[in-house]
């Protein structure tokens, strides 16, 4: 009998697993991004063109937007493993669940949310955005788009049996996802004052390390249940 | 003084006693219960909707039952969780593959979660199964007896000694049907167990095989 796989091993195996599927379809992974980057040029399109008035809804419009195309694509996070079965066949591995949750949560934030922190400063730009509040930014979307990943999780994980899922997940996701707006937004708007942003950004790692740490746990007793 | 010795059954390796089971209004699993020894094949037929995959399931650990437990080698499965989980291989309806994977792609994925293993060892598992031209085909472009196949090989790869098996026989040819009943009759010669929802005969060669009529 060969020796067990190891749980870190088996989280590498399972990213690496999510990570090559999702550039077998390079398109899918594109939608959310594009998404962003359209909804942040539609304000400047509808409001008026002054800097100064841009750079005062800059930060409300980054952070929703970066809100709602992270919900994009988060009902494909369980749900097309559930469907083809192959969930239930890592369940059966004797992987702990909690573990997988987390992995192909954090395979998910690679291919959509990091991509998202990345661009973030051309849709920042475009809303005349200073330099130094660019990569605050950056920095608070960073924390903010894997926590969201996390929050999503469980959502995905209490949604795997129902169908067309996607605006019950929404509203599951978007009130829980509120402290991340108020204080994302709150640092990007300090840093475009020119004032430190550190504490908001501080109460976002927070979050984050509360989120991290705690919702594969309800994440993966949901799934025990979704798989039933 | 002559000792009589009496031969003594085998000792179950899986227990279920008095499994119940409601699906909303319905009395799925009404007391079912078995014992199963190794080496021996456990037969569950019964008309559709009789509750042959629910109780697959249950026993699988997938659904978790309103009463009665499932013990595996007198341990309830419940709270060996992994333990379990390790000797146990399950093939599903749905064959479990990522349609975007290859063949192979699947496999190693499916068995390496659980433990190592070479890639000689996976094209040898597609082969005993007819299917090592599959390899490196996505499995969204096979069919649906390809799919089954592979499923198996990933049972095989898994060196699970408990194999439940819901309906293995569909979607295969003769010559794959006949192929599936060889691999369960050498598992069972193996010391292995079996857990087989069919609607139809099984005709294994040698190993014990016990019947549960489900209705």
């Amino acid at each position: 009998m060969s020796a067990r796989t190891g749980i870190l091993r088996g989280a590498a195996l399972l990213i690496e697993r999510d990570l090559r599927l999702a550039f077998r379809r390079p398109s899918q992974l594109g939608n959310p991004l594009v998404f962003f980057l359209v909804v942040t040029t539609l304000f400047p399109l509808s409001l008026s063109p002054l800097p100064s008035q841009l750079r005062d809804i800059a930060p409300g419009v980054l952070w929703v937007a970066a809100l709602l195309s992270s919900l994009l694509a988060l009902e494909a996070l369980l749900k097309a493993d559930a469907e083809d079965g192959t969930l239930e066949q890592m369940v059966l591995s004797g992987q702990p669940v909690v573990m997988l949750v987390a992995a192909k949560t954090v395979a998910h934030w690679l291919v959509g949310g990091l991509p998202l922190v990345i661009i973030s400063p051309l849709a920042g730009l475009s809303l005349g955005v200073t330099p130094q509040a660019l990569w605050v930014t950056a920095e608070g979307l960073l924390m903010g788009t894997l926590t969201l990943s996390f929050l999503g999780s469980v959502g995905a994980a209490l949604t795997i049996g129902v169908r067309r899922s996607s605006v019950l997940l929404s509203l599951l996701v978007l009130p829980l996802a509120m402290p991340l707006l108020i204080f994302g937004a709150r640092a990007t708007d300090l840093a475009i004052a020119g004032e430190s942003a550190t504490g908001p950004l501080n109460l976002l790692g927070a979050l984050l390390v509360f989120t991290a740490t705690l919702a594969p746990f309800a994440a993966g007793a949901a799934v025990r249940i979704g798989v039933e | 003084m002559l000792v009589q010795i009496q031969p003594r059954a085998p000792l179950p390796m899986l227990t279920a006693d008095n499994l119940h089971l409601w699906r909303g209004e319905r009395h799925v699993l009404k007391g079912v219960g078995f014992d199963l020894a190794a080496g021996e094949l456990l037969h569950v037929s019964g008309p559709n909707g009789t509750g042959k995959t629910t109780l697959l399931r249950v026993v699988a650990g997938l659904a978790q039952p309103e009463q009665g437990e499932v013990r595996w080698r007198g341990l309830p499965t419940q709270s060996i969780g992994s333990q379990f989980f390790e000797d146990l291989g399950y093939v599903a309806h749905d064959a479990g593959l990522k349609g975007d994977l290859t063949a192979r792609e699947n496999l190693a994925f499916a068995v390496r979660l659980r433990h190592a293993v070479a890639e000689a060892d996976i094209d040898a598992a597609l082969s005993a199964l007819d299917v090592a031209y599959c390899a490196e085909v996505p499995a969204r472009a096979l069919s649906a007896g390809q799919r089954r196949r592979i499923a198996l090989a990933r049972l095989i790869l898994s060196q699970a000694s408990l194999w439940i098996l819901d309906e293995p026989l569909t979607n295969l040819d003769i010559a794959g049907a006949a192929l599936v009943l060889e691999l369960i009759a050498r598992h069972l010669e193996a010391g292995g167990l079996a857990m087989v929802a069919t609607h139809g005969d099984m005709a294994i060669r040698g190993g014990a095989v016990l019947r549960l009529e489900l209705a």
